[in-house]
């Protein structure tokens, strides 16, 4: 199980998310921004960051380099003889799959106008997605959350589907830290395949260095966000 | 050599927090009479030739691909500068 983790200009979490993925029991490879294969991965994560350093728009100049090219035409909408390509984007990598048109929305800067950098509580609103399929429905997860502009958006008749077809896979909890219409902290494509979200699970995989939450009655040492990656990989084994 | 200039405003229904933070500031150094401020953005795209109707055509094509995001932001603007 092979999930390709890109490296643009500027990104900054990439090494913690093949992390994830190797604690997770999978084989993370590193994908350039310039590369134009994606080296026979099964799924591929858009890391946090900068990249480009954020020029013109986050995820703007990130969406057009040459990897990307391979990465929207697999996560295309699937058809039956091609299932999409399951991609996680987290942070940055959400505002790349929103720029990317592979989710719907953007993302804007925080309304406070701050950088906010908290441990965040998320509730899992779907479990019928690549990467949550691990979760059970209305758990409630902290995972720690850092942007500037974090602020999703998108009109009333977006907002409305996504609801509506259950593409709202989490949302903030007691808080929303960033002015993000109606609470949403990550969305899905019609399939479920595609995942972004601004929180970053991959910083809550190993026991005492994650955030620490007593949602269930015990404490889960730090790991809430551990069950995006063993989703995606119980998904790919079972295809 | 030519140039064709490009504004891009955030949509009116879309939250501008540098345009609420830039109104805030104007009323703090007293410029009161002023109710509201949205930012957006202006780019300069210069050409070895005349900007023809053909080139303004590419430059809105650019402004739509890549200059802005049609989600949050509106192409008010693609003109020649001369």
């Amino acid at each position: 199980m092979r999930i390709g983790v890109v490296t643009f200009p500027g990104s900054l979490d990439d090494r913690d998310a093949a992390r994830a993925i190797r604690l997770a029991g999978g084989t993370a490879v590193p994908l350039w921004h310039g590369d134009r294969e994606l080296h026979s991965v099964d799924a591929v994560v858009l890391p946090g960051g900068f990249a480009y350093g954020d020029y013109l728009r986050c995820g703007a100049i990130a969406r057009f380099a040459p990897v990307m090219d391979e990465i929207i035409r697999l996560a295309g909408p699937p058809t039956a003889a091609a299932p999409g390509l399951p991609v996680l984007g987290i942070c940055n990598g959400f505002q790349v799959l929103c720029e990317s048109h592979l989710l719907p929305g953007a993302l804007i800067r925080n309304d406070h106008r701050h950088f906010i950098c908290r441990d965040q509580v998320l509730r899992v609103e779907s479990t019928s997605t690549t990467w949550t399929s691990g979760y059970t429905a209305g758990d409630e997860i902290v995972i720690p959350l850092k942007n500037g502009e974090g602020g999703y958006v998108a009109d009333t008749a977006t907002l409305d589907q996504l609801e509506g077809e259950a593409r709202v896979v989490v949302r903030y909890l007691g808080f929303n830290p960033n002015g993000s219409y109606r609470d949403i902290a990550g969305v899905s494509n019609a399939s479920g395949s595609v995942v972004g979200l601004m929180p970053h699970p991959e910083h809550a995989v190993e026991t005492g260095y994650g955030p620490e939450s007593d949602s269930h009655g015990a404490l889960s040492g730090g790991t809430d966000g551990l069950r995006f990656f063993t989703s995606a990989l119980q998904g790919v084994l079972s295809a | 050599m030519g140039r064709v200039v490009i504004d891009v405003m955030p949509k009116p229904e879309i939250l501008d927090p540098q345009g609420k933070a830039v109104v805030g500031a104007l009323a703090r150094l007293g410029f009161k009479e002023f109710a509201g401020a949205r930012q957006g953005k202006r780019f300069e795209l210069e050409v070895d030739g005349e900007v023809d109707a053909a080139v303004l055509e590419r430059a809105a094509e650019a402004a739509r691909t890549l200059l802005s995001n049609p989600v949050i932001e509106d192409v008010v603007a693609v003109r020649s500068a001369d």
